[in-house]
């Protein structure tokens, strides 16, 4: 009886507390730290990340990575992987940020401009459509730095080895270091879809943390790390 | 090969090589006074010169990055820019390969006879003539596989390079890293084309060193 009691103890204890993994834009890095750590106080559930460019973490997944949630900065790179739900939860804005100090000079005069990797990275290539636009993408082609995410790219500037960079708004709120000398009004639709993924190992408690996303106490999160929170 | 390919071969085999060059003087400088001088601080440089062998290659990039960066320590008295250039890429693989020239080209220098060093004096050579026409040929061999392996190490940099040379098509992108980006983008078939270039260099620099090392003088 003793030993009953203790296994079903036991199996709801492990059923309770999931490990939800959750792949997610570089972008949404901080903003979503923040949440989870809100978030596994009252819930049981442990939330584990793996940040970077979502074309690559589509890759992974696509590849085999163990994933729950795919929360993407573009709706192209969750196009590639197998999903069971998908909404489009957030939005965000490109700006041109510059080193902390520099002055503003026309991008086309600069010599080196830090863009995350404009063929694959959402954040390049939302940056690269915009340039090519406005008509300066050959200008400014030859000067672009790469940069293997968008973190990456407002990096290079705020340690001041790039002369600008395009960024998310939201990216440039979390560093002191740059400043915006830009707000880029015309860009491309940013739209960022959460998914919960076909293979995903942990499917309730996956769809519990995405119900969570969608909260109100995660809207406030999101918005005050400078996101536009859609619907 | 397409002339992309050709375009990254071409970069990487000049900028290693252009590396290699630039730290065989020093290199057997170092080498030579860690095999046959004592000076206080000895052992301080001699942990200096292999701390780039055992540390995470990310780390050295760190490192240099901070240093040679627009505002860095070095960089900002340059009158050019490193970082994000063809020179950074040269300065990263200067940096991890030079532990391999010096570890080898000393082993090359301890194994030299130091009787005939001692012969050449007493018959009135100087230090300079003595390590040109004794030291040197005698030493040739390890230190030639020495340079073979410092120059294989650098063409297959990446860690310190991505870092401090970012990875920018057609200026940095070497072949180490034109072959992540061919994964990271799905275009597996470059990424082999490139691997079986990889191979092949690889092959021949471990080819040429065993026989320089097998050779008899």
């Amino acid at each position: 009886m003793m030993a009953r009691v203790l296994l079903v103890l036991l199996l709801t204890a492990s059923l309770q507390a999931a490990e939800v993994r959750v792949m997610a834009a570089a972008s949404l890095t901080d903003a979503l730290q923040e949440i989870a750590r809100g978030y596994e106080k009252t819930s049981r559930d442990r939330i584990v990340f793996s940040f970077g460019a979502s074309n690559i973490l589509a890759r992974q997944i696509a590849a085999g990575a163990p994933a729950d949630l795919f929360l993407s900065a573009d709706e192209r790179s969750t196009d590639r992987v197998a999903t069971t739900t998908r909404v489009s939860v957030l939005s965000n804005q490109l700006v041109i940020v510059v080193p902390r100090g520099a002055k503003l000079r026309p991008l086309t005069s600069m010599s080196a401009i830090a863009l995350a990797e404009p063929s694959s990275v959402p954040a390049g290539i939302y940056a690269r459509e915009w340039l090519q636009k406005r008509g300066l993408w050959n200008a400014v082609r030859a000067k672009i730095v790469p940069t293997e995410n968008v973190r990456g790219a407002l990096a290079a500037v705020a340690a001041g080895n790039a002369d600008a960079a395009i960024v998310y708004r939201t990216d440039a709120r979390i560093s002191n270091k740059v400043r915006v000398a830009e707000t880029i009004t015309d860009g491309p639709r940013i739209s960022y879809p959460f998914a919960l993924l076909r293979d995903a190992e942990q499917p309730q408690a996956a769809r519990r943390f995405l119900a969570h996303l969608r909260s109100d106490a995660a809207r406030a999160i999101f918005v005050r790390y400078g996101f536009d929170v859609l619907r | 090969m397409s002339s992309d390919d050709l375009q990254i071969l071409g970069l990487t085999l000049r900028t290693a090589a252009a590396a290699t060059l630039l730290i065989v003087p020093p290199g057997l400088a170092v080498a030579w006074l860690l095999a046959r001088k004592r000076w206080p601080g000895k052992s301080l440089i001699e942990t200096l010169v292999a701390l780039p062998l055992v540390m995470p290659p990310v780390a050295t990039g760190l490192i240099l990055l901070e240093l040679f960066g627009r505002r860095g320590a070095i960089g900002s008295v340059l009158p050019f820019d490193v970082v994000f250039t063809w020179r950074a890429v040269v300065l990263a693989m200067m940096v991890m390969s030079f532990p391999l020239l010096v570890r080898a080209a000393r082993v090359a220098f301890e194994e030299v006879d130091a009787r005939l060093e001692q012969i050449a004096r007493t018959l009135g050579a100087r230090d300079a003539r003595v390590f040109v026409t004794i030291t040197l040929p005698l030493a040739a061999r390890g230190i030639l596989s020495g340079v073979l392996l410092a120059f294989a190490r650098a063409i297959g940099e990446f860690g310190a390079t991505i870092l401090v040379a970012g990875n920018i098509p057609g200026r940095t992108t070497t072949l180490s890293l034109a072959i992540y980006n061919h994964v990271q983008l799905g275009r597996d078939a470059d990424a082999f084309r490139l691997l079986g270039i990889a191979v092949v260099i690889a092959f021949l620099a471990v080819w040429t060193t065993e026989a320089f090392l097998r050779r008899r003088v």
